[in-house]
């Protein structure tokens, strides 16, 4: 990690940890649990899209075979919520990982189309096995995560639950970025026939990259069945997939921190966007279209372009 | 050191490469000239392991290497450089060379994401190792530079110094001087030396005749994807082949 980063991430650590305090229990930390857990989300897409250059549209779908698999075992045979969703993660990055060698072979528009595949083939299991699923009416009474005497059933407790595993994953994605294998990934994202050249083994790479993204996407799964205890298969559909996407856009491609921002905006935006009702996905496109317009590097590279700016002009 | 036999490859009907035999002796520069369609880049490319050849063999210190793929053939010490640059462009210079030592260092997936100690020492090994092959290229000034910022000699110095990090035995150039001015070109002639010098094969593919005529020790021409001619610098500019594929028959 740069030296630079480590202080963000550890100045951005501290004043989470203080968050609740300050918003106490208000509306807005519900929104910042959410808001955690989208992070998650946008930080496993962008280690694909954004570092390796891969793009998914089933991420929706991974996020909620995670949270389908944690509801299964915890509500149905009574399987420690935790031991749940470590098996979730393992489950899922498996079938990520082995369905990741066909697909990860297509490139551009083909790979587009098959993770789109893979999210619609999911999201109709979640539909379809209603005796599993509970189906369309949605999936109720998962219980809540424990940890001793504490049960995680308010915001507060949510907050942290969900900003523990955000930051470790916001930590490790961080360190990943400038290491061998993230410099791999990215080599793969410039010109795949140079990477090879220099002995990376591109294919193999992508797929564990998918499996590493479809682990940490399984995770968001199962804290927000846990933490909201009921889920349905809308929350898991095409629409959040366009989402996730428009967050790692819209924060910067290859960016962790604007992985976070990209995440907030997009989660509080509906806030914003109910005036809209149905039309939000409308205003998500446009966003979308005119953020790789006007600023192709997202919000995290308006930011270090403005630095650079002030930097040059105080010289 | 490395040997093409009887190599043949057809694009959808029309013949690239027909029946092209050569031997590289080791520690020389080969070169490979030819108008242009030739074949050279083909050859190049098959070698390199990027297309699968459709007939005949290539070896590498005896060792049969068709259809090797390209992350096999760095480890077995076989590298290219590209005449279309490559380069990682939203990279920089420096971690362009890094991704060269790629096969020269190990931490996996979950060693990088936990910083383990053990990594941070390679890390600290690589970054070394990078700067070393920047200096010998000269680009050290460069070094934090974005790839896709660098004029055109630099990137072409960046693919040779991305390429000699990966510590090869063998290295391929693809038009090292393609669009270079002429203090450039001999600063590429300069370092393809030192890399002989180092013991390093080179095979270079050069439209400009005047660095080709200058460096190579043993060059061998391609025309219409058949080997026209072999032989020292001399040998070929008296070949009268050579001069009519080059200018035409009259």
């Amino acid at each position: 990690m740069k030296k630079t980063d480590q202080i963000l991430f550890f100045a951005f650590s501290v004043c989470i940890l203080f968050l609740p305090l300050i918003l106490k229990e208000s509306y807005i930390l519900h929104v910042f649990v959410f808001i955690g857990i989208n992070t998650m989300l946008a930080i496993a897409l962008n280690l694909l899209l954004g570092y390796a250059g891969q793009i998914s549209l089933g991420q929706g779908a991974l996020y909620g075979l995670g949270a389908y698999i944690s509801a299964i075992l915890s509500a149905k045979y009574g399987v420690n919520p935790w031991l749940g969703m470590g098996v979730s993660a393992v489950i899922v990055s498996a079938v990520a990982f082995i369905v990741g060698f066909p697909i990860l072979k297509l490139r551009g528009h083909y790979l587009a189309m098959a993770t789109l595949g893979l999210g619609i083939i999911l999201y109709i299991i979640f539909n379809e096995t209603v005796d599993w699923t509970g189906g369309p009416s949605g999936f109720p009474g998962i219980p809540n995560l424990k940890l001793g005497s504490l049960t995680f059933d308010n915001d507060v407790a949510n907050f942290y639950l969900v900003w523990f595993f955000a930051l470790i994953t916001m930590f490790l994605a961080l360190n990943l970025y400038q290491s061998r294998i993230g410099r791999a990934l990215r080599a793969v994202s410039d010109s795949e026939v140079a990477a090879r050249i220099m002995g990376v083994d591109a294919w193999l790479l992508k797929v564990k990259i998918f499996a590493a993204s479809a682990f940490i996407s399984s995770l968001a799964g199962s804290l927000y069945a846990h933490t909201v205890t009921f889920i349905a298969p809308a929350s898991f559909g095409f629409n959040f997939s366009v989402e996730l996407l428009t967050m790692v856009v819209v924060g910067g491609l290859g960016s962790v921190f604007g992985s976070f921002l990209g995440a907030a905006i997009l989660t509080l935006l509906p806030e914003w966007l109910r005036v809209f009702h149905d039309f939000d996905i409308v205003i998500y496109g446009l966003l979308l279209i005119l953020i790789m317009m006007f600023m192709p590097r997202g919000l995290a590279g308006l930011v270090s372009h403005l630095k650079a700016k002030v930097y040059v002009e105080s010289k | 050191m490395l040997k093409v036999s009887n190599v043949s490859k057809n694009f959808g009907g029309v013949a690239a490469l027909r029946g092209v035999s050569l031997t590289i002796s080791k520690g020389t520069i080969a070169g490979i000239i030819g108008p242009n369609g030739a074949g050279k880049t083909t050859l190049f490319n098959i070698i390199s392991g990027l297309y699968p050849q459709d007939e005949g063999e290539v070896f590498l210190e005896e060792r049969n290497i068709s259809f090797l793929s390209p992350e096999k053939l760095v480890r077995l010490g076989l590298v290219r450089t590209f005449q279309n640059l490559e380069l990682f462009g939203r990279m920089t210079v420096l971690e362009n060379v890094m991704v060269g030592l790629h096969t020269k260092s190990s931490s996996g997936l979950l060693s990088c994401a936990l910083r383990l100690p053990k990594q941070r020492k390679e890390e600290k090994r690589i970054v070394e190792e990078a700067w070393k092959c920047l200096e010998l290229c000269g680009l050290a000034e460069v070094a934090e530079k974005e790839a896709a910022s660098l004029p055109l000699g630099q990137g072409r110095l960046l693919e040779v110094a991305r390429a000699l990090a990966t510590e090869p035995k063998i290295i391929l150039m693809d038009e090292p001087a393609a669009g270079l001015n002429t203090r450039e070109t001999t600063g590429v002639a300069d370092l393809i030396r030192k890399i002989r010098d180092m013991g390093i094969t080179v095979v270079l593919v050069e439209h400009d005749m005047e660095l080709v005529m200058e460096v190579c020790d043993h060059i061998s021409v391609l025309n219409l994807g058949q080997k026209l001619a072999e032989g020292s610098p001399r040998e070929i500019q008296d070949n009268s082949a050579v001069i009519n594929a080059y200018l035409g028959e009259d």
